[in-house]
């Protein structure tokens, strides 16, 4: 069909456009971080449209309320500047959701225009009479610079940097707990990182965290903001923990929240690839290991030893196949980390993010590797699927976000659906990616689904596989 | 109840209220109300998405072509270029110096390498700002390649989503006109504000079809470029989704004579009268006994299909939200037809008539809202003790989370709603969510305590 893309035998090696994205814009990425807050509420300083785009795309992966709210810029706006609409959007975001914290983000458009965001919500601040308004914070999304991810990562920062307040730790666990920046990762990620270091007895401030938030039960009367998230408290005394962890290899040297902790209250900062599989898994429980004094507990080390099993029950499904891995570039390398481990062969390792050390990054995760795997950042699906042709690539499946569902199925290999977002299936949010038990359910899933295509792709119809 | 906005107040009336009916419309949204509106961009795209051999490329950063690429069940029954999302995806250096550059050199590279009919660029929020001569750089591509390339001025800012409709409507009235109009027959029309979600288009173009009307375009559903070129040469525009497509409608008027009516597909009861009032317009006896004939032999098929639902459904609450008015009032009396009543009923866009129009339509005590945000909606929902909303993607997490049933009529919904099979669709689609087992369990029916709300 003429949809296709077509030029697989003349390919042009630098498209000027974007064909297919393999990203979305920075200030989602923010929205989303200001939903890991309790009691806070994100906020789009630009068009009404951004926000109720980002709603959109983010309930169809969450499936769950998302209040965005924006200041619904006009023309007159853009020309004299959206301060009223600013200050009039605080006010009835305040009157209406009377919420702890508001989580301002630009747009494109407004950082285009050079709000100062900085001078009016200074001003804002020091309107007369106002005593009990919300705490502000806001971060830059110029939505033409960066990805989601940029977005996701500055927000935590900005938001790190704007409340953190030395010696402000509550006496019960002051010098003794962690900062845990996990990234852009599922609820259940979240929930799994919180099990995790409650079980090595060591108190940690997850942020952002949206694994109530976004991953909420039923409820009876609608909660105006849903309960959850990152305390205040906890986002004030980040200065005072004893070290910092930051979860993913690619991340932004010096752009992150732990590195401004490091910087600015010499809070030692660790940065470990997301932990997915068992290596970089083995990583992170040492880390705890260290932070905690406490020797990694039995019900790990046990998931640990039984997903060692696994792999070997399983290893001759996997041995040799190819996997195209496609998606957030962390999401990426610590998935094809757990991929090579298994003795699948990443023969394609892409994302639309651009972070400068994507290639470096998956270079180390797969050093046992007698072949590289080939690295593209910043692409997107048209050229993935040319850059496939062109090598001749012909991966076995494909593993990555909803969004590279066209490309496999014109592959005709099956997707195995990981990582965000995720819009044509149920359940994003509860993956579980992380750690050994994470592992544990992507081997199998990997596994059965290789052995689905198998079975089904015979005349035989085994009944044993 | 939920707290209203001052702002709000006159966008929120209850049927039977005392003060006389003025309900405030057809305004900018609150800042910081958390509309459920989209923007410019959102009413263009909607409009011209569905023409499935034009290229659709979005000059601006990446976001606005991300959030759009492929959310639309608009179906073709030939090329799929539509399906496919184009953006310059502009950079910090493109914001210095200006993006005309890689929309040329987008524009071309991507007429090249998949040839469509025609381009439509999309010009989003930064554009204008930047400085972005579009029409300049539309007008040389489209000499250059031989095929129209529209520019379409939808800048998120500029308004709301009824100028975006606009801005597309404008960019049609260029098309229009472009081909021959040879060889159409007298009884033709053009099927204006169908956009084939789920394929409803190919189920009304069948009823015309059998009525004995040539259909010479629809605008936008399944759309093709030369179709819609001569579209000035027939005889009737049939308008439905008329907040998008009145414009054109009236433009067509005025430019080629071309008289329109508006119909509506949703519902047995307007579903029929559009196919009366498309025969009425012909004056042909023949016409309207084919008419008759096929819309009792539909009838005859359906009816009993839905009496089953109709006894499961009697007494049940609905809620609407949906983004045109006009939409709402056949879903009111759709639902009426299931012996379902309507407490609650609101649109995005509608005007003045539309809501006076709602008001009569409406039993005692609906309540009817103007541009509602979520905290308004969910709290109606819980007032009126719902058993289904009706709505789109943005309304869906507050029924469920309310443990309240829900029901996709937005441009995304896979499911054909439109003609005698769509509603037998709807009423399967809102018996399937209301008759669920799964609400006994969820706390708001199971009836456990009240919980103190703050
Ligand atoms: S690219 Fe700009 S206009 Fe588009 S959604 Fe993102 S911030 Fe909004």
């Amino acid at each position: 069909m003429s949809s296709q893309p077509r030029p697989s035998k003349s390919p042009r090696p630098n498209w000027v456009s974007t064909r297919n994205p393999c990203k979305a814009c920075a200030p989602l990425g923010a929205a989303l971080v200001m939903r890991g807050i309790e009691g806070a509420l994100p906020f789009l300083h630009g068009s009404q449209g951004c926000a109720t785009y980002m709603r959109r795309y983010l309930i169809s992966h969450f499936r769950e309320p998302m209040d965005i709210a924006t200041s619904g810029f006009s023309e007159a706006t853009t020309i004299f500047g959206g301060e009223k609409n600013l200050c009039q959007g605080l006010d009835n975001v305040t009157s209406q959701y009377h919420p702890a914290l508001i989580g301002i983000a630009t747009t494109c458009l407004t950082e285009t225009i050079g709000e100062d965001m900085h001078g009016m919500l200074h001003q804002y601040r020091a309107r007369p009479g106002e005593a009990d308004d919300p705490l502000l914070v806001h971060v830059s999304t110029p939505a033409y610079s960066g990805t989601h991810i940029d977005g996701f990562n500055d927000a935590v920062r900005a938001v790190v940097e704007q409340l953190a307040e030395a010696g402000h730790a509550p006496s019960a666990y002051l010098e003794n707990f962690v900062n845990v920046f996990p990234g852009l990762v599922s609820s259940e990620d979240l929930r799994f990182l919180k099990e995790v270091c409650a079980d090595f007895a060591l108190p940690a401030t997850l942020f952002p965290d949206y694994s109530e938030t976004l991953d909420g039960p039923s409820m009876e009367i609608y909660k105006k903001i849903p309960e959850g998230g990152t305390s205040l408290a906890a986002l004030r005394a980040t200065p005072s923990a004893k070290a910092s962890i930051e979860l993913g290899r690619t991340l932004r040297q010096k752009r992150t929240a732990a590195s401004f902790l490091q910087e600015r209250f010499s809070v030692p900062a660790k940065r470990i690839g997301l932990p997915i599989g068992i290596n970089e898994s083995d990583s992170f429980f040492a880390a705890l290991e260290k932070l905690s004094g406490h020797k990694t507990p039995e019900k790990y080390t046990r998931e640990r030893g039984r997903l060692v099993d696994a792999y070997v029950d399983g290893h001759k499904y996997l041995f040799g196949k190819r996997a195209l891995i496609i998606g957030d570039e962390d999401m990426v390398v610590g998935l094809t980390s757990f991929l090579a481990e298994t003795g699948v062969l990443p023969v394609l390792c892409a994302s639309g993010g651009k972070s400068g050390a994507f290639a470096r990054s998956i270079a180390e995760v797969t050093t046992h590797l007698r072949e590289p795997a080939m690295v593209r950042e910043g692409v997107d699906f048209m050229t993935i699927a040319e850059e496939l042709a062109l090598k001749d690539l012909k991966p076995d499946f494909v593993i990555g976000s909803s969004k590279a569902a066209k490309l496999a199925r014109t592959l005709g290999v099956p997707l195995i659906r990981l990582g965000f977002p995720i819009h044509d299936r149920i359940g994003g949010q509860r993956i579980l990616h992380l750690g050994y038990r994470g592992a544990q359910q992507l081997f199998d899933l990997v596994v059965n689904t290789l052995l689905e295509v198998k079975q089904d792709s015979n005349s035989i119809g085994y009944s044993y596989l | 109840m939920a707290d209203i906005l001052r702002e709000r107040e006159r966008q929120v009336y209850r049927k039977g209220d005392l003060q006389p009916f003025q309900l405030d419309c057809e305004k900018q949204s609150a800042a910081g109300s958390v509309s459920q509106r989209a923007c410019v961009f959102c009413g263009s795209r909607v409009v011209l998405y569905p023409i499935a051999d034009a290229l659709h490329i979005v000059h601006g950063p990446i976001g606005c072509a991300s959030y759009t690429w492929d959310i639309r069940g608009a179906l073709s029954s030939g090329p799929e270029l539509h399906r496919l999302s184009f953006s310059t995806d502009l950079q910090e250096m493109d914001v210095v110096q200006g993006g005309e550059k890689k929309l040329y050199a987008g524009l071309c590279e991507l007429i090249d390498a998949h040839q469509p009919k025609a381009a439509f660029v999309y010009a989003t929020c930064i554009v204008g700002v930047i400085g972005d001569d579009v029409e300049a750089v539309c007008k040389r591509v489209s000499l250059e390649k031989g095929i129209p390339v529209l520019p379409v001025h939808s800048e998120g800012f500029k308004g709301t989503k009824k100028d975006g409709y606009r801005a597309a409507c404008d960019a049609l009235l260029k098309l229009v006109g472009t081909g021959s109009p040879e060889g159409i027959t007298p009884h033709s029309i053009n099927i204006l504000g169908d956009f084939n979600l789920a394929g409803e288009t190919w189920m009304i173009r069948d009823y015309y079809k059998r009525m004995g009307v040539e259909v010479v375009s629809c605008i936008t559903g399944d759309g093709r470029v030369d179709e819609i070129r001569r579209a000035h040469g027939a005889a009737l525009n049939v308008v439905q989704c008329s907040g998008s497509m009145t414009h054109l409608a009236k433009q067509l008027e005025e430019k080629y004579g071309t008289p329109f009516i508006r119909v509506s597909y949703f519902g047995v009861e307007d579903m029929s009268k559009s196919l009366y009032d498309v025969a009425r317009h012909f004056k042909d006896k023949e016409m309207m006994k084919r008419t008759q004939a096929m819309v009792r032999e539909e009838l005859e098929r359906l009816m009993p299909q839905l009496a089953d639902y109709k006894r499961a459904l009697t007494g049940k609450r609905a809620a609407i939200y949906v983004g045109g008015a006009f939409k709402a009032f056949s879903l009111v009396a759709a639902l009426r037809h299931l012996g379902m009543t309507t407490v609650m009923v609101g649109s995005q866009t509608g005007n003045k008539d539309d809501y006076e129009q709602l008001r009569e339509l409406c039993d005692e005590g609906t309540i009817i809202a103007d541009d509602s945000n979520p905290l308004e909606l969910s709290s109606f929902l819980e007032e009126k003790d719902v058993d289904v909303f009706i709505g789109g993607v943005k309304e869906r997490p507050i029924a469920y989370k309310l443990g309240i049933g829900f029901c996709d009529h937005n441009h995304e919904r896979k499911e054909a709603l439109a003609g005698f099979e769509g509603m037998l669709n709807f009423a399967r689609e809102v018996y399937s969510s209301v008759m669920s087992p799964v609400w006994r369990l969820t706390p708001r029916r199971r009836g456990s305590n009240l919980e103190v709300v703050k």
